[in-house]
Formats: structure tokens, sequence, C-alpha cells
């Protein structure tokens, strides 16, 4: 892509100048991701959220003196696969460096991380709009534990974390506003989902995202940028970043001296909607960031990489171009159903199982994804449903033969979620089988026609779809069980039998 | 009971071996010894009585139910303070780690133990092997068993003063600027710096990770050789570790013809002692007798080599030394309450004044302004070093010289004046940036008054060539008996 196009796209789309007086946002992202690896980046220990305090620790991980990393091969691979996936060229050698700083919940004194080797550099997301927020670089590092302030005198540390892969991806200040913001960190999240590589939970803090926030007026040089954190949903994201840029419009447009924006780190107070700022704990820090002795230079060989290539799948901008070439799917449902790599599996599976993929998708989309307590965690969610791929696929057939009309699919596919039982068993516990003997039906019909001359006379006029108002009474008095395109046919059949 | 000690690691093992004599009575003869020379000593910090009588106990009985054992059953042996067995205190004569046991065993010790060796003590050493004498252990200074009124030089100076009075026939030392080879030097023994990488690191309290290197003390050049075989070997826990198996010994060069030795006269400097140089030409003059030609080489970068080391293994001190933050283990002084306070005063009293030096000047190398004058720098240097070696070694197949400067010098000579301490490891720091093979071993004595006092010889091979240095090593020791002979105080305790 040329600079031209790519300004001319920017250029097109950039956000309206009136809406910040004329100021200009500079923001860029730098959001951590907790690799999904089985245990953590330097030791044995296996991670698990919410697990006891100080349970998943060892030797090297709470430092005991005298133990050493050792470089969890996984933890590369999937930091390798995030770069590919967001187009970052992969540095042929690499290395670890130690930064210093202390804090009770960094048990080493030193964070192991990347200073000017990551492993990773370049790529970006290129947004709907076509702008694209390019990467500066992604680089592989250990967690630290979690200080706790607020059970009593003393602050406690937990050390389960302590260790844990993260990947820390920083772009170019190239996001505009906070609509921007938000729709990289939808994307970031859809893409390592799919490249499989984090579980992308902010919840459960394997996703978080600090921001830095400037604004200048158009042509002028770049002013202080502020730094976000504290940021717990992306929603919130957004919302900080909105109210961060009024903030510094605010000062710059006051003319009181006494009012400055200052290079600082500010914590966004969700429910009270306004940063805050972190001044007095922070101090300028030098972490003295030199090569860790302790681990080899990491070299990336083709074959590695081209592994790791193989391994990745198809990315979701790939997968939902497929959905509507292949599947004639809408691009609304293609988006839907590739938000997350476990729905968009779900989906395949149910939709080869029972040969419709427009009807898994409706169903998909109305029945199960909606009904889905945590819409944050469709992954998750979905995987533990008592339904699988294969029953709801076998329900869908039932519905596709007439067996069952849509309203009692529904009715069992609720039963399935709750009790796990086959479609086929719920139809006839709960008498769904729809009724198309005629016997049954014409009786019901001809109890409806009772009375109900001015439909019969809009009938005979050629009005058919009056009929409509008496499918309902019947559907009724068969308690949903009667095919309502028969009982259509026979409310018309004996509407002409009429004198 | 007499209190007499085995032969030497070969010799006793063999002894073992044959039964004629067991596991349990030379660990209780080993215990006898180290209490009768503690007092005279203050070589131990902390002894595994009931550890070290139980494992004996194991040993002989699987031996009686005719049971393999391993190279070294039965035979006892020192930690230093910075080596880790589980459940046995490794405080690194520090303050900021009294009591601290560390909950699991360092590969090479495990790998001693699996050979069947019995630890029966932790030995005494300046605060995390920072020093060249001994004078900085927060727990008392350890005397050379030659003249306790001198230093059996350091950081390992307990395990050498342990194994020169005779109470085990090796231990284990840390090398990190020639914490081994100096008091090898300084009391009469081998101390065997091998590649780095030869021996893993975990379990190994660093001080300098990019330097450090465990390293045996024994009486004889075929002891370390063998101790050295069994703890080395590549190691999973530590990547840094050489990716080969143990190495296999090399027959000793009988003939030494062709053998070509690199003499670099920057190791023969003016302000060399003139006895250490005349013991160490002598020494040279007896191995071109033996058929070995002399080569003289240079080592141009040899001047700096000091002023690198101290910028380099500072810098990863001043890292590896953060974790002593008073939060997991080790005394914590709480200050005014506040985590700052807390960490300033754990820190301020837990460490010696030599390190709290070293942290400053490593943190000072690192810190934004400075790292690219220094630390950057001294990582330029270091590869010069390496060069000069690759570069002498087109013409010599080993490079020998003094290992120390002079010999042992008086206890409190040179506490006031770092950089005359400093200077002490002025022919062992350059091997320890190279991450060379290099051995001290006995080339002689001078005269000191009414005592005599050990000289010691360097041999320094290319990379991975450990099998070879040894080799000439066990050779020397054929043509000369300087290692045979005893301390006085071992003769005593002997008696
Ligand atoms: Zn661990």
């Amino acid at each position: 892509m040329s600079a031209t196009q790519s300004t001319t796209a920017s250029a097109a789309t950039a956000p309206d100048p009136a809406r910040w007086k004329g100021w200009i946002p500079v923001i860029g992202l730098e959001v951590h991701c907790q690799l999904r690896t089985r245990t953590k980046l330097f030791c044995g220990c296996e991670y698990r959220f919410g697990a006891e305090p100080n349970t998943r620790t060892c030797a090297v991980c709470t430092a005991q003196p005298g133990a050493l990393p050792v470089l969890n091969r996984e933890a590369l691979a999937y930091a390798i696969r995030a770069g590919l996936a967001l187009g970052a060229d992969i540095a042929p050698w690499s290395k670890f460096d130690r930064k210093n700083y202390f804090y009770c919940d960094l048990p080493k004194g030193y964070q192991i991380s990347q200073f000017d080797r990551p492993f990773c550099t370049g790529g970006g997301i290129t947004l709907e709009s076509g702008h694209r927020i390019r990467l500066t670089r992604i680089h592989l590092e250990e967690d630290a534990g979690k200080a706790i302030h607020d059970r009593g005198a003393h602050t406690l540390v937990d050390l389960n974390r302590a260790g844990v892969p993260l990947i820390e991806s920083v772009t170019e200040a190239d996001v505009r506003s906070p609509e921007e913001a938000h729709e990289y960190l939808e994307r970031l999240k859809e893409i390592l989902l799919h490249a499989g590589v984090s579980d992308c939970d902010m919840e459960k803090g394997s996703l978080r995202v600090d921001v830095n926030v400037s604004i200048h007026r158009p042509g002028e040089g770049w002013r202080k940028r502020v730094e976000l954190k504290n940021l717990n949903s992306f929603r919130n994201v957004a919302a900080a970043i909105e109210h961060e840029i009024a903030r510094q419009i605010a000062i710059y447009e006051s003319n009181d001296p006494s009012q400055q924006v200052v290079q600082e780190t500010r914590l966004y107070d969700a429910q009270a909607g306004v940063t805050r700022s972190m001044r007095g704990k922070e101090e300028a820090h030098d972490y003295r960031y030199f090569p860790e002795p302790d681990l080899l230079p990491v070299q990336i060989d083709a074959a590695f990489l081209a592994e790791q290539r193989e391994k990745l799948g198809e990315s979701p901008t790939a997968l939902r171009e497929r959905y509507q070439r292949e599947l004639g799917l809408s691009a609304y449902d293609a988006g839907v159903l590739t938000a997350s790599p476990a729905v968009s599996r779900w989906f395949e599976e149910c939709a080869k199982l029972c040969g419709s993929p427009k009807d898994a998708a409706n169903w998909i989309q109305n029945e199960i994804l909606r009904g889905l307590s945590n819409e944050q965690r469709p992954a998750a969610a979905i995987a533990e449903l008592r339904v699988t791929p294969a029953g709801l696929a076998q329900l869908i057939g039932l519905v596709q033969k007439g067996t069952l009309n849509v309203p009692g699919g529904r009715q069992v596919l609720r039963a399935m979620l709750e009790t796990g039982k086959d479609a086929a068993v719920l139809v006839r516990e709960l008498g769904l089988e729809q009724v198309s003997d005629t016997g049954a039906l014409e009786q019901w019909c001809r109890e409806a026609l009772v009375g109900k001359d001015k439909v019969i006379a809009d009938v005979k006029a050629g009005k058919e779809k009056a009929i409509g108002a008496l499918v309902g009474p019947v559907m009724k008095a068969s308690k949903g069980a009667a095919n309502p395109q028969v009982v259509t046919e026979i409310l018309l059949r004996l509407v002409r039998e009429l004198p | 009971m007499s209190a007499a000690p085995l032969k030497g690691v070969v010799e006793g093992a063999a002894a073992l071996r044959a039964g004629r004599t067991s596991a349990l009575a030379e660990a209780e003869r080993a215990l006898e010894r180290l209490e009768r020379t503690r007092g005279a000593l203050n070589a131990v910090l902390a002894v595994d009585r009931a550890g070290a009588l139980e494992r004996a106990r194991a040993l002989d009985a699987r031996r009686a139910r005719g049971e393999a054992l391993g190279e070294l059953a039965g035979v006892p042996f020192a930690l230093k303070a910075n080596m880790c067995l589980s459940g046995v205190e490794a405080n690194c004569a520090s303050r900021v780690l009294a009591g601290y046991a560390p909950p699991y065993t360092a590969t090479f010790v495990q790998r001693l133990l699996d050979a069947g060796a019995n630890p029966i003590a932790i030995a005494n050493m300046d605060e995390f092997a920072m020093g060249s004498s001994g004078e900085n252990s927060a727990y008392g200074t350890t005397k050379n068993p030659w003249d306790v009124a001198r230093t059996p030089g350091g950081s390992s100076s307990g395990s050498a003063a342990l194994v020169a009075a005779g109470v085990v026939p090796f231990a284990l030392g840390s090398d990190t600027g020639g914490s081994v080879r100096q008091p090898a030097a300084l009391t009469n023994l081998a101390g065997y710096k091998p590649t780095y990488g030869r021996i893993s690191r975990y379990g190994l309290i660093a001080f300098a990770s990019s330097l450090d290197q465990v390293s045996p003390f024994a009486r004889s050049v075929a002891d370390v050789e063998l101790v050295t075989r069994v703890m080395s070997g590549h190691d999973e826990r530590d990547t840094t570790s050489l990716p080969e198996p143990a190495f296999a010994a090399e027959p000793e060069p009988a003939a030494l013809a062709g053998l070509r030795i690199g003499v670099p006269r920057e190791y023969f400097p003016a302000t060399l002692d003139a006895a250490v140089r005349a013991r160490c030409e002598a020494a040279l003059a007896e191995l071109e007798r033996g058929g070995a030609r002399l080569v003289p080489v240079s080592l141009p970068h040899s001047e700096h080599a000091i002023a690198t080391y101290y910028v380099v293994a500072t810098a990863e001190a001043s890292s590896n030394l953060a974790r002593y933050d008073g939060v997991r283990y080790g005394p914590r002084r709480d200050g005014d309450g506040s985590l700052q306070s807390m960490y300033a005063a754990t820190r301020a009293q837990g460490f010696g004044d030599e390190v709290k030096r070293r942290i400053l000047l490593g943190t000072y190398v690192l810190s934004s302004g400075y790292y690219d004058a220094w630390y950057r720098r001294a990582l330029k240097v270091r590869t010069l070093l390496l060069r000069d070696f690759e570069r002498a070694f087109e013409r010599c197949d080993i490079v020998a010289g003094p290992t120390s400067p002079t010999a042992a010098f008086k206890l409190g000579e040179k506490t006031d004046d770092p950089v005359a301490m400093y200077l002490s490891d002025v022919l062992t720091v350059p091997a320890s940036l190279a991450g060379l093979p290099a051995l001290s071993l006995p080339c002689g004595f001078l005269d000191a008054g009414s005592n005599r006092l050990p000289v010691g010889l360097q041999l320094i091979g290319p990379a991975r060539a450990d099998a070879r240095v040894l080799a000439l090593g066990r050779r020397y020791q054929q043509l000369s008996s300087f290692h045979t002979e005893l301390s006085p105080l071992a003769r005593e305790v002997a008696a």
C-alpha cells in the first residue's frame, strides 16, 4: 500500500475537527495479553485464575537464590504466532533483557522483558474505515505477582501470577478517536483469539490496556502526553479517552497558568467517570535495562517460523470473506459468527451436519448467542453449553422436515440447553410433534370460521392474506403443535367450499 | 579415635570401595577434624552432622548389600555458603540471608550426592563471593592453615582452608574472577575453574551470572578433575550450561614433546613479587625440561581486565542482589512502615560495606546516561580480551603464568584499600571474562619469616579444552611434589 492511499483513506474518514473545538487527539495503545500456555514463561508452574494464593509457585518464580529461568518454547511459539497474525516482522534472533525496579510483587527485583530486540516489529490492524493503526513492536515478558492492599494493615503478596507469559503490543500514535481505540481493541482481541494465543479476557486480567493521550492544534507539534491506566473494559477505554481529551482541552483553553497538562499517569475511575493523577507514587524510573545473562539469545529459524505460520490457521478476515462467498451469509452474520474462534468452529460443525449454513447461522445467532449470559466470553460459554453442534443440527433437521415448527423448535432448544437431552426425545416428551392430521385440524378450522363472516367475505373477494387472522386461534387450539402451513391451506379450502 | 585424613579423592574413594574404611568412619573423622580446627580457622558457617552421618550409614548399608555405588561413595566434602542443599542454611556469609535454608538442591550438589559424595559442612566465604581475602564475611574472617595471621585468599576462603587443613579431601568453591584459583594458590591446593557453562549454575547463588562457575579445590589435579567430571554435563535447568555431556579425561602427555606453552609477558609485570616470579619461572623451566616448548605470547588487553571485570561483575551483581529485599526471605527491617523504607532498612543493615560498594558501582554503570560509557564499553573490551586469547592459542596449546601476584598476605593488610585488594585478581580475571578453563596448582614456596608460603602456577586453556588443561596439570604433579606438602595445621590435625 502506498503512503498516498493511506493518507487519502485516513483523511476521508478522520474525525470531525469540530468535535473537539479544533483540537486533534493523538492516541497510542499498549496492550498486555496473557498467553494461554500450559506453564509459566520461565518455570513449570501451571497458572490458574482464582487459585489459592501462592500455590502456583516454585523456586524459580518466587526468586529463590540460585534458581534460574528456562524459556518456555510454547510461549515463544505463541508470541511468534501473535506477531504473524498481526502482520509483524519476526526477528531472526532476539534476546531477553532485565528491567530493574523494586516492588513487592516483583520477586527478583527485575522483570525479564525485551528491550532493544523484541521478537516482532511492525505490523498493524486496518480499521473498517481503511485507516491503519500501525504496531511499533510486540515483545514477550513475564508478569509480576499481585499486591493486595485492602486486607488490613499489611500489604499481601500473591505470586501465582508472577512469571506468567505476556505479550505487550505497542501501537504507533495512530489512533484518532475513542471509537477508533474501541474498534482497534475489538479487532486485536478477535485476531489474537483466532490465533489461539490468548483468552483475551479483561475480567480475568488476561488482557490489559494502557492508553497514551495528547492533543494538539493542527499544524503544531505534539504536546505532553498522559498515560491512562486501570481500564477494565473496552467501553471504559473509550470513555476514559473521551474524558481525558475533554480534560486537556479545558486546561489548555482555561488560560490559567496554575493549570497544566503534565506528563503523568492517571487512573480511570469508571464509577465517577474521571481520571485521577497517580502523582506521588510515580517517579522518573530508570529501569537500567541490560541483557539477561541467565538466558541465551533466541534464534528463530525458518522451520520454526513455517511451523507457527501453519498452526496459525485462518484469520478472522479471511474467515468472514469465506462465509460470505462460500456459505452465502450476510456480512453481518459472518461478523457475528467469527468474533471468536470457538463460535466459528461451533458454527462450521453445525452447518456441515445440518446441511444449511443459513439455518445454522440463524439458530446460533438468534437462539444460542443471544442466550449466553456473558457476552464477553462467548468462547468459554459456548464450550460449556449442554447443546453440541450435532445436537443443534438434529433439531434444525426436525424443523426442516416439518416435524417441528419454529416456535416449537425454540421451545425444544430451551429444554435442550437446560437438560442436555436429545431434540428427538424432547419433542416426544413435550408433545410437540406437529399435528398434520387433517381430521383434527379440520375440526379446529371449522370452529375458527364460525362467525368470522368479514374474513370469509374478504377471502372470497380475493384477499387471501386475510385468512392469517384465523391461523392463530387454530394454532392455539392445537397448543402450538399444528403446522401453520397446513392450517392455512385447510382454512382456504374450507372458505372456498362455503357457498 | 584417629582423625587421619583420606589421602585424597581418587585414593580415598578407592579405599572406600575396597572396604579399607567406611563412609561412616570417614564422615566421623572429618567432623572430628572440623571441630579441632574450627577455632583456629573460622572456616565453617554450618555443619550438617546429622545429615552427613545418616547419608554415610545409608551408603555403608548399600555397600554391604553389594549395591554398585557412585565414584565418590563415602568421600566427605564441604560446600561454599552460596550453594543450595535443600534444608541446609546457605546465607552467603551475609546478614541479609541469615537463617535462609534453600527449599531445593543445586544440580551440581545433586550430582555429587548421586555419586555418593557426602557433604558435611558449609564453608565461610566473602559475603556474596565479593572479596579476595575472606575478610568480607559477616561471620568473621577465615584464617590460612599455613599461617593463621594470613589470608587464605577469597572469596572461597573457607572451602580452601578446610581442604588445606586436611579436614576434607575436597571442597567446592565458586570462581567469578579468581575466587577459587587465588585461594588455591595461597593454600597450596589445586583449584580448577572449568570452561564457563561446563557445570550448571542452577543452585549456585549468583554474584555475576556471566562469570560465576562452580570450581573444586583438592590437593591433587587428579582429584579436582574427578570431582569436576562428576558435576559437569548439560543441565536443562541452566540454559547457559554447555550442551554436551561430561568430558572424558585425557591421558597426561608423558613426554610433553611438541606441547607449546604460551608465556604472556603481561603476566610477569614489574610489580610481580620477585619470589613468586622465580617459583613460576622455575616451574615453566621444569616443564621445558620435560619436553614442552615455551612460546612468548601477548595478551595486550590484560591491563584493562580488572576495570572491565569490575564493571561487568558489579552491573550483574546490582541486579542479582535486588531480590534481597526482606519480602520473601531473610530478616526484614520495617523502617517507618513504608515499602521504600523497609527496603532501605533491610538492605542497609543486611549487606556489608563491600557488597554495598559493588551494588552502587553496578547501579551506576547501568544508569541511563552512563550505560554506553561504562557497561557497553566493558562488553567491548571483554570481546577484545577473548580475541587476545584466541590469537595466543593460534601459537600455543596452553597459556601459563602465576595465579596471584603475591603469596598469602597478612589479614588486615589491604582492608582499607579496595583497589589494592581488587588487584589481587589481576591475573585471574582475564580467563574469567573469556570464559576459559583455568587451573591453579602448587609450584613451590617462598619464605616469610618462620613460615613457608605456597605459590601457585596458573594454566589456561582454550574454551572447552578442560581435559587438556587438567592432563598437563597431572603431568606437572608427576614432575613435582609441592602438592604433597601439608600445611602446619593439617600435620597437627593428622597427628
Ligand atoms: Zn514457578
